[in-house]
């Protein structure tokens, strides 16, 4: 609570700073050249100097007040009968933090009820402690800041690096957050695989993780079916009907549609796009799995499912067309209008040209556009979810329900699961393949853009 | 002896609502190299476009009047502009081989129009194709290789080569060696020399040194009109047109 008024009260200092620095820079301009930098850099060198440091502080020790309010409330009489197992204590550590927090709460455990006034006292303790610690470096660099304010300071120049260390701090994020999500996996899934041989998991071909106990762990973690079903959906199926749909949409918008055919055609195949993947996965179950399974039947399947894999395969095409299509229509953009001129002007007709010359010369844009698509179909999960079933099945037959990598991982994380059991940690196993697949599918398509892109440049 | 190839009678082209080319009736022999001449923007590249409809590819782009090849209208509703332009080839500014092999970028057009009935036929045909374009000695040796891996005075010969392997009647060049140095420069002018026997040639060029070395007619355009055209010699030594003698005296353009 204290930390956050800290906070505001920083901020306000910050802009105090801002409009007392830019105040001051203003008295010192005596006309055209009298300074290096104009008033508000100074305002924003001051600002910078307050907000650094006090934000830095606050940062610091909002990681470690946590740590010093539990070990002084450790040290506190009450705290002797606490159990020793580490989790059960810190149960009853964060149940003490709420009714610290809210006094009128019922404790549900006797002994946080006894902590909880400790735990009140060295929350405020530390608290003010903390907030002394935060105003003291915003203003130290306040003052620091505001005997900076001469003619002659190039104010400009620092802020200006001040910007480049923000920008470079807010790319940095994303890159950093990936590298968390990928040791967290890592993690995980080392966990699982503590339990769970890698080679059966790989290469077995039963999965039930629900029969898993005791000694035949191994036998029930096979996950083959799951990457069987992931790809029978989301690199056959679904590309079977995005590839050649999503390709000749491209070659009749860049090739032959008129601008105003394309000027309506293209937005409405982005908004195919734009479409949540979750409204996709009621059409694929509520309209197209009982067409499929009625189809199925009239073929003589006796006891076609609901589900199955081609009405989560179908629709999951038709989600990924926009996508094809346009890397497609990029790749064929690319190539330089040179190209299709010279076959032109050597009687090739216009479909010829495009299947000769234009077609050949972006396929490796089309590949990757395609590699592209493939990571995001095999990714996808609201789909399959509601319209592949659930069923871990080997089999080619399109008509069956099969369950994808990413239907398993759902399975497995939600409603109450017990955390430490290799059903759960699976997901992170199985997440961590797909991961690695995705991953290499990118990699490679971005390197086939590069080498296509510079060999028209 | 010449004989007229190509007869224009009073065409306009436009794109879209603007007129690019008014009212230009010209007669193009056959044997013989025709040079159109004029400063950028002035049509002489529209106008040679039209000749093999070109044009067409382009939306919006119009021609009016009469453009006649051995008197057949090519822009009758009964000629097949594909056809037209296997009989009418074309050469462009820069070089655009086909990002395939050397034998294949020939072998494209023969293969199109069924010019070969089995593959000894089309070595041959591609032999005599890179011969004629003199390109042959230097290439014969590797066929497979890319054709965008040659040079630049190399790739645009092949692409001379490309457009004899149909056996056009007349070859359009639209400013061949305009991204070509010196020594491919004058590779090409020999070769446009030699070629003139078999065929009717139109060349598009900036260069009136250029146009005074290989052509026999001239024809200068400015701003859309064809304002004179007449034998090169008389053209660049004694020009009837105040604006002819401006520009090929380098007063503009």
């Amino acid at each position: 609570m204290i930390l956050t008024g800290v906070l505001l009260a920083v901020i306000g200092l910050g802009l105090v700073g801002w409009f007392a620095a830019r105040a001051r820079a203003r008295l010192l301009y005596t006309g055209r050249g009298s300074m290096h930098s104009m008033p508000g850099y100074h305002g924003w060198h001051m600002a910078l100097w307050i907000l650094v440091p006090g934000l830095l502080t606050w940062a610091v020790w909002s990681g470690i007040m946590p740590g010093l309010v539990n070990g002084a409330v450790m040290a506190d009489p009450a705290a002797a009968q606490l159990p020793a197992e580490e989790m059960h204590r810190a149960a009853i550590l964060a149940e003490a933090q709420t009714l610290a927090a809210n006094p009128d709460a019922v404790a549900f455990d006797a002994k946080s009820q006894a902590l909880a006034e400790p735990m009140r006292a060295a929350q405020t303790r530390f608290g003010f402690m903390g907030a002394a610690l935060i105003l003291i470096a915003a203003l130290a660099g306040g003052g620091y800041g505001f005997t900076r304010v001469r003619a002659r300071f190039p104010a400009r120049t620092h802020v200006e690096r001040a910007v480049l260390a923000l920008l470079l701090a807010a790319s940095l994020m994303a890159i950093l957050t990936t590298f968390g999500i990928v040791a967290s996996l890592l993690f995980e899934a080392g966990l699982f695989f503590k339990d769970v041989s890698p080679i059966a998991f790989l290469t077995g071909t039963h999965w039930a993780p629900g029969n898993a106990r005791g000694v035949d762990i191994d036998g029930n973690f096979g996950a083959v079916p799951l990457f069987w079903g992931t790809i029978y959906i989301g690199a056959i199926i679904a590309m079977l009907v995005a590839i050649p749909l999503g390709l000749m949409s491209a070659i009749y918008l860049t090739q032959y549609a008129s601008s105003t055919v394309r000027k309506w055609i293209k937005p409405t195949l982005e908004i195919l796009a734009g479409i949540p993947t979750v409204v996709y996965g009621y059409f694929a179950a509520l309209t197209v799995a009982p067409i499929i399974r009625d189809f199925a039947g009239s073929l003589g399947m006796a006891n076609p499912s609901t589900e199955s894999a081609l009405a989560a395969g179908l629709v999951m095409g038709v989600m990924i067309i926009p996508f094809v299509s346009s890397m497609a229509d990029d790749a064929l953009a690319a190539v330089p209008r040179a190209m299709s001129d010279g076959s032109l002007a050597l009687g090739a007709t216009r479909s010829e040209t495009i299947k000769k010359v234009l077609l050949p010369a972006a396929l490796p844009g089309i590949v990757a556009g395609v590699m592209l698509a493939i990571s995001r179909a095999i990714g996808e999960t609201m789909i399959v979810v509601m319209a592949a079933g659930a069923s871990a099945r080997l089999s080619a037959n399109p008509f069956d329900s099969m369950t994808t990598v990413t239907y398993q991982i759902v399975q497995m994380l939600t409603g109450d699961q017990e955390f430490n059991s290799p059903k759960t940690l699976s997901a992170f196993a199985l997440g961590l393949v797909l991961f690695v697949v995705t991953l290499i599918l990118n990699i490679i398509a971005l390197r086939v853009v590069k080498r296509f892109r510079e060999a028209y440049e | 002896m010449t004989e007229t190839k190509l007869t224009a009678r009073n065409v306009d082209v436009f794109y879209g609502p603007k007129k690019a080319i008014d009212n230009v009736s010209i007669d193009i022999d056959n044997g013989i190299v025709t040079a159109f001449i004029g400063p950028s923007g002035c049509g002489k590249s529209t106008f040679l476009r039209s000749l093999n409809r070109m044009n067409d590819t382009i939306a919006g782009a119009r021609v009016t009047g009469e453009i006649l090849l051995d008197g057949e209208d090519i822009y009758a509703p009964t000629m097949d502009p594909v056809a037209l332009r296997a009989r009418v080839g074309m050469v462009f500014q820069k070089p655009n081989p086909f990002p395939k092999s050397i034998y294949e970028n020939i072998a494209y057009g023969p293969r199109i129009h069924g010019l070969a009935g089995n593959k000894a036929d089309l070595d041959v045909i591609i032999e005599q194709s890179l011969t004629k374009a003199g390109l042959w000695d230097e290439v014969k040796d590797r066929l497979m290789d890319a054709g965008t891996a040659l040079s630049g005075g190399q790739q645009q010969r092949l692409c001379i080569a490309r457009a004899i392997a149909v056996s056009p009647e007349v070859i359009l060049m639209d400013e061949p060696c305009s991204a070509l140095d010196p020594i491919a420069t004058a590779k090409i002018e020999e070769l446009i020399d030699e070629l003139k026997e078999n065929y009717a040639i139109v060349i598009v060029t900036h260069s009136m040194q250029q146009a005074a070395r290989v052509s026999q007619r001239t024809a200068f355009f400015h701003l859309g009109n064809l304002v004179e055209y007449g034998e090169t010699s008389e053209i660049f030594t004694n020009p009837r047109e105040e604006k002819t003698k401006d520009y090929i005296t380098g007063r503009y353009g």
